[in-house]
């Protein structure tokens, strides 16, 4: 068994033989020219013959992996087009007399040497379209074949590295996954390889031999592993791993697109949790309605000192427009207690989980609050988004965040900077008190998130972090389960939603209970969101609600 | 011949795409349109020689219109900034 490893850019496991990517060559060939308008009325066709192939593959990658893609191959197009190219070439070729073949060849060198100097990694990184660009021209030029997979079966496709247009021409039913010597976490290949859903590893070098071709490969997108002849106990392990995950691909495909209903007709939201704004394509990916849980501490915790309005500004608005109008929850600054940043300043707590955390902070430090809402208001405009605040415990703490709230809309409205009227507000409910006056916090608030892992810390008085008090800290205890009954009614009373965004929402033991007690959303992983939208469908809300809100409420102990 | 002053916004930058769809609204007038950054400038219409500038966030270009209908593409122009860069 050989083991190389990589870097995974694209999740998965895949088995298969080893293909190397058989590249069309075309040498050029530098010759002089006597007919130069001749040779440049041949660039002219080659040239507008490949802007032609490339709005055909912009088309194309539109359709298999979405605008993004197909904004490439309109880059590429523009490129050809581009004035300086085009008078670079035409300078070689009229006045240096060169053939039309080298005249592009040297003129990508030229440009692709521009690209490659420049101190941004991205820019950088456009070198290889110059170069991809032009060897389209000079492939067509010299009327080369283009290079494929001429292989029976389905492979694991290895390449030095593949240029756009090459991966977008080949045939994705006869790939299980790519390994490229080089390339970059956004490289062509592995943005296609995500889009496409297959694993994707790079970076693996000269490692990847010529000789290994034909020989069975299996690659773990996830940990960037590549195993020539695994030995049995590996091949049954990685087997194993790409069952599970056909399982997964299978239930979304089978339930991508359904509603999540019970079968007596109750709808539950199932939304997801996420951190930052990278975590977005697998919460679209699995199909979940919204963000019910957007935590705003990354920002936070990724700067060296407090981040700028417009810093936040760009990440709220990059979720709020990925999530293309679907519902999104962000929870303003959750820290103190077990997250801790040092340019807060924060003294040392006895007790930090009681102490001074989540909206506390934001209170006793108006300014701070003050920057996040303005960068969240001011990436209203592009979405649909709710504000929820962390860690309440009295019904002042919510009207004197929402007057901040008042305050900010007041200065962006005078600023003339535009931002939605619909935003809505809301709080997590998480500690004991705020349960107790759930029916006057409902009053004040759009909506309700219980966070269930601090709610069963405070109500049960159990360190969650403790190992030794596994057993004591039980988030199914009938305390737990009564408080959040208890919200439910309150919120409903008064007419507003109630969520769950603590990892309880995904305990599929006990979404019955959630249904039977009138959760209105659960916010979990985007992998439980499929998982959970199943076990809804599979449930009767009518037939099991009288039993469980008899066990839950009866005076006497049910076992 | 108009002028303005603009800051990008966009947190890549002049890439790749943000040069591709200025190229584009450009060549909608008949004004020659400069890109100013420090002692660099080039014709807006050249995608490769734009995306070489290097233009990134926070940056301030000069955008100078010069031609037949200078005010309109001024104003338009602008306008395009602030929507997309």
């Amino acid at each position: 068994m050989i083991s190389i490893q990589g870097k995974g850019v694209s999740n998965g496991v895949a088995l298969g033989p080893l293909y190397f990517y058989q590249r069309a060559k075309s040498t050029i060939e530098r010759t002089t020219v006597t007919d130069t308008d001749a040779e440049w009325a041949r660039f002219k066709a080659a040239q507008e013959k490949a802007v032609e192939q490339l709005g055909e593959l912009a088309e194309k990658a539109r359709k298999e992996a979405g605008d993004e893609a197909a904004l490439l191959f309109e880059t590429h197009q523009m490129m050809a087009e581009d004035l300086d190219y085009e008078e670079t070439i035409q300078g070689l070729i009229q006045d240096d007399k060169l053939n039309a073949e080298a005249a592009v060849s040297d003129t990508a060198e030229q440009f692709a040497q521009m690209f490659a100097t420049m101190d941004d990694p991205y820019m950088q990184a456009r070198a290889a379209d110059v170069k991809d660009v032009s060897g389209r021209i000079i492939g067509i030029l010299t009327g080369a074949a283009q290079g494929g997979i001429e292989s029976p079966v389905p492979v694991i496709l290895a390449a030095d590295d593949l240029a756009p247009s090459e991966t977008v021409q080949l045939d994705k039913s006869k790939i299980l996954g790519f390994i490229t010597e080089g390339g970059s976490g956004s490289s062509h290949t592995a943005i296609l390889a995500r889009t496409m859903g297959i694993p994707a590893i790079i970076g693996v070098g000269k490692q990847i031999k010529a000789e290994f071709a034909g020989r069975e490969v299996i690659i773990d997108g996830s940990n960037g592993n590549v195993l020539i002849d695994a030995d049995s106990a590996m091949r049954k392990m990685m087997v194993s791993k790409m069952e599970e995950q056909k399982k997964a691909r299978e239930l979304l495909e089978r339930l991508k697109g359904l509603p999540n209903q019970t079968k007596d007709g109750v709808n539950m939201k199932v939304f997801c949790n996420i951190g930052s704004p990278d975590d977005v394509p697998p919460v679209l990916s699995n199909d979940a309605g919204g963000i019910g849980l957007f935590r705003s501490e990354f920002l936070y915790l990724n700067c060296d000192d407090y981040p700028s309005e417009d810093y936040q500004f760009e990440a709220y608005k990059k979720v709020l427009s990925d999530m293309g109008g679907r519902e999104v929850v962000i929870r303003t600054l959750d820290i103190g207690a077990d997250k801790q940043i040092g340019y807060f300043n924060l003294p040392q707590e006895e007790n930090p989980a009681m102490g001074n955390r989540a909206l506390r902070i934001c209170l006793n430090r108006p300014e701070i609050f003050h920057t996040q809402l303005r960068a969240l208001y001011r990436a209203s405009a592009f979405g649909k988004l709710s504000i929820m605040f962390p860690m309440v415990t009295s019904v002042w703490e919510v009207r004197e965040s929402k007057k901040m709230c008042e305050r900010v809309k007041k200065e962006l409205r005078k600023e003339g900077i535009s931002f939605s009227d619909d935003v809505k507000v809301g709080i997590m409910i998480e500690t004991p008190a705020a349960a107790v006056i759930s029916d006057r916090l409902a009053k004040e608030v759009d909506f309700f998130s219980c966070g269930t892992n601090d709610l069963t810390q405070y109500t049960l008085a159990c360190d969650r972090q403790n190992a030794d008090l596994g057993r004591f800290f039980n988030p199914h205890h009938t305390a737990v389960l009564r408080l959040l009954k208890m919200v439910c009614d309150n919120a409903h009373r008064n007419g507003i939603w109630v969520g769950i965004c603590g990892e309880l929402g995904a305990d599929l033991t006990l979404t019955e209970t959630f249904l039977s007690i009138g959760i209105d959303e659960l916010s979990v992983s985007p992998r439980a969101v499929l998982p959970l939208r199943q076990k809804i469908r599979e449930t009767n809300v009518a037939k099991v609600r009288d039993k469980i809100l008899h066990t839950l409420m009866s005076d006497e102990q049910v076992e | 011949m108009k002028t303005f002053e603009y800051k990008i916004t966009d947190p890549v930058g002049i890439h790749a795409r943000p040069a591709g769809i200025l190229v584009k609204e450009i060549k909608k007038y008949a004004s020659t349109v400069t890109i100013s950054k420090g002692d660099k400038s080039v014709n807006a219409l050249k995608l490769m020689a734009l995306m070489g500038m290097g233009i990134k966030q926070n940056d301030t270009v000069t955008v100078t219109v010069e031609g037949a209908d200078e005010d309109t593409a001024a104003a338009e122009i602008e306008a395009f900034f602030k929507a997309n860069l």
